[in-house]
């Protein structure tokens, strides 16, 4: 965004600031973060209020200078007389704001003059997070609020039976203890007397409604829900295959954290918000306050990948608040995020093809999932469609799966299906949502149809792209990463492909699985064609963080269930990537610019899984199908 | 609180300044640094060790401060992410985090620089194979370019 700024205002980038705006009932659109639409819903409207605000400025300058307004440019922050005269921004704002009609056109540049786009910069705020300057909400000197924590029962969903904090309460630094929904508060000086009052705290618990449920039997839930397949088996060739992904947290490096401070008229809040509309809607209805009577600052969040589209933590932040009577900056602990937060859920699928004289005839995807939350609602970019279907009867997330999930290749009749279970769990969206599932078992599928065929996995996918883009993007993709070149025994190449938010990648990858239980990728290649990058070295970082993601949830990283409660706990047991598994080789090619931008930061995570899924296949010589492989 | 036993008080020079906080023995440093002197540069990623978001050093060498009690800290030199630059002028291991545009949600990237800073103190010149020994998480995936910084920090010194 501050690259769009700067470049059609003529401003220095370093001048832009992009500051995280409150949560504001009256904008449209639902404020959110997420579903990979802010650059492709803000490119156009950014522009325009940028070159809008040119316009104006300059007019300004010119009546200053008496000088007709054509005879004037812009540049570095200022706008430049003929005469070499010269008046900052800053010094022409205040006349600028009172300029109605600009004596110069306010409309955006074409590319072929963009300055910034496309030219690939460093993030604006890389130097105070370098120098720790940088403030995550754990990091904020909000007057009187007080470290918390909460003392959560074992299993998901448990809640209080009886409690005693007579102990806790006689602990040095301690502050008060609260009761509250999900479990017992704890206030004191310090989180580490916080954190030793919690585990002071004598709570019996009543177990959560999932408790007698493990991961078997979320399965059999999973696989009885399946919809049925249209085709019968009969007389013809076909390939089936099932694929069981684990629930996988989104365990965001800066752990929940919310501070709150409760009055009995007001409200004001501060937490790393995707959808602060809703928070601030929900926080507002628990508190029985007006919506005007809440404020909610929305801070720079340390990670998502979906999580912070609920506001869990600020909830209970209020909820703390209010019971104690004084402001709380709450947080969550590792352990609670992974046991008591927000999972993609599990899901089963089945995929059958049919196939005669070298051609796909029948595709069909059947997916079962345990339900995803989708009560924050959704982006700009689905929600006007979502809208439409709601309104047939269609449920949100159904709605989701419709609108995204779709195969790129032509394999004659394809057919997919969401089934759902609902199951009274934490899920969420995690980084790709449904494609990271849906897309990621159809690349494998489309490799073992490509096998079966005898047909080379990249020439089967060109041949069935009828999207010239995508085979290009494939083109690239083999040329650039070398693919069918010889490797050492026990290594293999893997490739995958994706296209969504109006975008398109391809990854290869080279993976050293001599050692099964502990493969590692050598070498990794994506190419991506995402219309217009506004800043390239912004969308490499996606596709290298969308790799590491693809990596994890593929390999090592997921979550059990044992009799209703999480058995991983931190990032010890819930095995998200080190360095030691990032390749020491990678690259990224852009395909060039054209037409506008697509959305990136999800694109990358389907096409990565995959990918890596094929190489261990190759690798292996095996098949695999239940995901993390190694779990 | 009342009727309490008074706090221990330790001593000991963070980021070149003399400090005296009142803190139990076994209260672990990183509180100490964030609730007490209000420095939030090392940040709570787990609290057990693991994901290693607090890193900082302890006479020059890298420690976990969620792992380090205070009562061991005393009479000695603890350097935080806030302590690297020397003023302005930034550590060469946080230029080369600007250069190669590392971070994105930036929550790990202090603990990052600090072990890649202890990493070349002990090991001037790292294989990849050095590299790959690092033990911090980045959930968002930065490896890669953490790995070209270290190398580029660690060409810049030769």
């Amino acid at each position: 965004m501050a690259v769009l700024v700067a470049d059609e205002l003529d401003a220095r980038l370093g001048d832009v600031d992009v500051p995280l705006a409150p949560a504001r009932p009256e904008l449209v659109f639902n404020q959110l973060t997420g579903a990979s639409n802010s650059v492709r819903s803000l490119y156009d409207p950014v522009r325009a209020a940028a070159a809008a605000a040119r316009a104006r400025l300059v007019t300004a300058a010119a009546r200053r200078w008496s000088l007709p307004a054509g005879s004037l440019r812009t540049q570095d922050s200022a706008v430049l007389a003929p005469d070499g005269r010269s008046a900052s921004y800053a010094s022409l704002a205040v006349e600028a704001a009172a300029v109605l009609v600009p004596a110069v056109p306010g409309t955006p540049k074409p590319p072929a003059q963009q300055r910034l786009v496309g030219q690939g910069t460093g993030r604006i705020d890389a130097r105070d997070i370098v120098t720790g300057k940088a403030k995550y909400t754990g990091d904020l000197d909000i007057p009187g609020a007080v470290p918390t924590v909460v003392s959560r029962p074992p299993t998901i969903n448990g809640t209080v039976r009886s409690y005693d904090a007579t102990a806790a309460l006689a602990m040095p630094g301690v502050l008060g203890v609260v009761r509250i929904p999900t479990g017992i508060a704890v206030l004191a000086e310090t989180f580490d007397q916080a954190m030793k009052a919690k585990a002071a705290v004598q709570v019996t618990w009543q177990p959560g409604p999932l408790a007698a449920l493990s991961d078997e039997d979320i399965r059999g839930k999973l696989r009885a829900a399946q919809p049925p397949f249209l085709i019968p088996p009969l007389l013809t060739r076909h390939v089936d295959a099932e694929f069981d992904f684990a629930f996988v947290s989104h365990a965001p490096m800066e752990v929940l954290t919310a501070v709150a401070d409760v009055r009995a008229d007001r409200a004001e809040l501060w937490f790393g918000a995707q959808a602060p509309i809703v928070a601030q809607q929900a926080i507002a209805a628990e508190l029985g306050l007006p919506l005007s009577a809440v404020t909610l600052h929305v801070v720079r969040g340390g990670g998502s990948f979906g999580r912070r589209l609920f506001h869990d933590a600020g909830l209970e932040a209020a909820q703390i608040s209010r019971a104690a009577g004084r402001p709380v900056k709450l947080m969550w602990t590792r352990n609670d995020d992974v046991r008591h937060g927000r999972m993609r859920p599990a899901s089963h699928h089945r995929i059958r093809a049919t196939h005669a004289l070298g051609q796909v005839l029948t595709y069909e995807h059947r997916v079962a999932t345990v339900q995803t939350d989708f009560r924050h609602g959704l982006g700009e970019a689905l929600t006007a469609a979502a809208f439409d279907l709601s309104v047939a009867g269609i449920t949100l997330s159904q709605a989701f799966f419709l609108l995204t999930e779709k195969l790129p290749y032509e394999l004659g009749v394809s057919t997919q299906l969401l089934a759902e279970v609902p199951l009274q769990m934490h899920t969420g969206s995690w980084r790709s949502v449904y494609s990271g599932l849906v897309r990621v078992a159809d690349e494998i599928m489309v490799d073992e149809l490509a096998r079966t065929l005898g047909q080379d996995p990249v020439l089967f996918r060109r041949n069935r792209l009828p999207d010239a883009t995508g085979r290009a993007v494939l083109d690239k993709l083999a040329q650039a990463g070398g693919w069918g070149r010889d490797l050492p025994a026990g290594h293999a190449q893997g490739i995958a492909f994706h296209a969504e938010h109006r975008s398109s990648v391809a990854y290869l990858v080279e993976l050293d699985a001599t050692d099964r239980a502990d493969p590692r990728v050598t070498r990794a290649v994506a190419v991506a064609d995402v219309g217009r990058a506004v800043n390239p070295r912004g969308l490499e970082a996606q596709l290298m963080g969308a790799l590491m993601d693809g990596i994890s949830v593929t390999l090592q990283a997921g979550l059990h269930i044992d009799k209703g409660a999480v058995r991983e706990g931190s990032y010890a047991d819930f095995k998200y990537a080190r360095q030691r598994h990032s390749p020491p080789e990678f690259e990224v090619h852009l395909m060039p610019p054209s037409g506008s931008p697509g959305g990136a930061g999800e694109l990358g995570v389907p096409a990565a899984a995959a990918a890596v899924a094929n190489a261990y296949a190759r690798a292996t010589g095996t098949s695999p199908r239940s995901f993390p492989i190694n779990f | 609180m009342d009727g309490q036993p008074a706090l221990p008080s330790y001593q000991f020079v963070l980021n070149g300044q003399s400090v005296t906080v009142d803190a139990p023995a076994d209260m672990p440093l990183l509180w100490v640094l964030r609730d007490k002197l209000g420095v939030t540069g090392p940040k709570y990623g787990c609290g057990v060790g693991v994901c290693r978001a607090c890193t900082s050093h302890l006479d020059g060498a890298e420690i976990q401060p969620c792992m380090v009690a205070v009562q061991d800290c005393a009479g000695r030199q603890v350097t935080t992410i806030e302590g690297l630059a020397d003023g302005d002028r930034l550590h060469p291991v946080q230029q080369a985090w600007l250069d190669n545009d590392v971070a994105q949600c930036g929550f790990c990237q202090p603990g990052q620089i600090m072990t890649a800073v202890a990493l070349l103190r002990r090991t001037p010149n790292p294989t990849d194979a050095d590299i790959d020994r690092i033990e911090n998480v980045c959930r968002c995936g930065t490896y890669f370019r953490i790995r070209e910084a270290i190398k580029q920090a660690a060409a810049g010194r030769n």
